[in-house]
């Protein structure tokens, strides 16, 4: 006879959501990628194609939500199943809005396409790349339970927060000296807080982790210089 | 603030012969709170909660090492007066057990042993632990019906009314709610968290999520021993303990 194995049903179920998850943000991943290639190679069609991308990103946060609620009701999970099904669930929210930034940058990409640009695109793409590093790292600390990996997710924050004041402060110089600009400079302005927002949400993310790891309830800015070391602005 | 401590243990044993039920058990119960006690079968949790008003007596080969001490006093000491104990630590089980008699007679018996014959003050205490029990409403106007009669939430309610009728201090309960329905449960487990106002209380449960919604502290054994006790929410959400974890998600038990 075949041993009973009263954790195969909830192991396979949180392997399910654990799975869904991971498809929902390596598409809001995707879609801040996207929306960033399209606006540095002026790529229209891929930008039209993120901003429709956005309603099947939604009705996954909204799949994965109910399959935690589900499952919640079903197994009524306890220590690590329960701070895991939470921290699907929060996940969920986090990669839905950075799906939603994703699109924010394709609108971008849509409305400076054919003009051209007002300097080289360097640290946009820089900061793109940064963010997925980030991400990238979350997911593998979620998938493997790394608590080191999300604590360096954390830790990438401060070079993209750098980054974005950084082209704040670029582009001001640049529009004081050349009015004619100001609105191309302030869509990258806008890009460049977008992106540090999709990185603060996957601070969240990280946090969520980590949660869901240790039990321990902890905070991304303990993971990052400390205050008055970054590059601190004075907005 | 800490809250008082109204029953301690200090390396307590619990002997059956040669069977050692108990091992080396510390454990601090919180007064006017609900401590839950939980833990596989056989893991010693009934056993444990039966040495806090001496039940195990009545087991010849049982024997108790170490201290329970109830506000400080040894029960196992010498000269314990085990009645006035067991009127002080009340104890409610796993299936309702009223007496073959009346609803009245269940509640007034307890108060009549110690010696209460004033049928005025019998009254008063009867209406007083059956409304303490939540009880009152439905059986008012059938006192003197057999306590036979009633549902097994009723009854076990009454069960309750009759322990809380000689004002104990502790009220012990071994899985109260495993032979009744879940509105019955949720009934008795509303109760509990009125009675803890008035009274320390010590459960036993093989219903985790009972101890989770129920309980303040939660004590996890295993083995006859205690593996972790914590708050209630912590150890349900953040383990520290491996056993723990993997009895509380169902890996083992």
């Amino acid at each position: 006879m075949k041993d009973l194995n009263v954790r195969q049903t909830i192991d396979a179920e949180l392997e399910d959501l654990r799975r869904s998850l991971l498809s929902l943000a390596g598409q809001a991943g995707q879609a801040v990628k996207n929306g960033l290639w399209a606006l540095c190679n002026q790529d229209r069609i891929l930008a039209r194609e993120v901003i429709d991308g956005d309603d099947r990103l939604d009705r996954q946060t909204l799949e994965i939500d109910d399959k935690c609620l589900l499952f919640i009701a079903r197994f009524q999970p306890m220590a690590q199943d329960l701070r895991t099904v939470s921290a699907i669930s929060h996940m969920a929210v986090d990669l839905e809005r950075i799906g939603d930034l994703g699109v924010n940058v394709a609108k971008f990409a849509v409305k400076l396409a054919g003009k051209p640009f007002v300097k080289p695109l360097v640290d946009l793409p820089r900061m793109g790349e940064l963010f997925q590093e980030m991400l990238d790292g979350t997911m593998r600390a979620f998938i493997n339970g790394d608590v080191d990996e999300a604590k360096g997710a954390c830790a990438l924050d401060d070079d993209i927060d750098d980054l974005e004041r950084q082209v704040f402060r670029e582009m001001l110089l640049m529009m004081m000296e050349n009015p004619r600009i100001i609105e191309e400079g302030t869509a990258l302005i806008t890009v460049a807080r977008t992106l540090e927002r999709a990185a603060d949400h996957v601070t969240n993310l990280a946090e969520r982790v980590l949660y869901a790891i240790t039990g321990e309830v902890a905070s991304a800015s303990s993971f990052r210089r400390p205050r008055g070391s970054r590059d601190d602005d004075g907005r | 603030m800490t809250p008082k401590i109204k029953i301690q243990t200090t390396a307590m044993d619990l002997w059956y012969d040669q069977f050692q039920a108990l091992k080396a058990i510390d454990i601090a119960i919180p007064e006017r709170a609900v401590t839950a006690f939980i833990g596989p079968s056989g893991c010693g949790k009934s056993s444990f909660l039966r040495c806090l008003n001496r039940m195990n007596d009545f087991i010849p080969a049982a024997r108790v090492d170490g201290q329970v001490l109830l506000d400080g006093r040894n029960i196992y000491g010498a000269g314990e007066d085990v009645i006035a104990l067991r009127r002080q630590v009340g104890m409610v089980f796993q299936r309702p057990n009223p007496f073959p008699a009346s609803i009245w007679d269940n509640v007034a018996y307890g108060p009549r042993l110690h010696g209460i014959t004033n049928r005025r003050t019998l009254e008063g205490i009867v209406e007083g632990s059956l409304r303490g029990a939540a009880l009152w409403d439905e059986v008012k106007d059938k006192l003197r019906s057999p306590a036979l009669s009633l549902s097994g939430g009723q009854q076990q309610r009454l069960c309750i009314a009759r322990a809380i009728a000689v004002e104990p201090e502790v009220l012990l309960m071994d899985e109260p709610t495993s032979a009744l329905d879940p509105m019955a449960t949720a009934r008795i487990e509303e109760l509990v968290r009125i009675l803890k106002e008035h009274f320390t209380v010590a459960i036993v449960t093989h219903n985790m999520q009972q101890a989770a919604r129920i309980s303040d502290e939660t004590a996890f054994f295993l083995n006859g021993e205690i593996v972790e006790t914590g708050p209630t929410q912590r150890l349900f959400t953040s383990p520290r303990d491996g056993r723990t974890e993997d009895y509380i998600t169902g890996r083992f038990g």
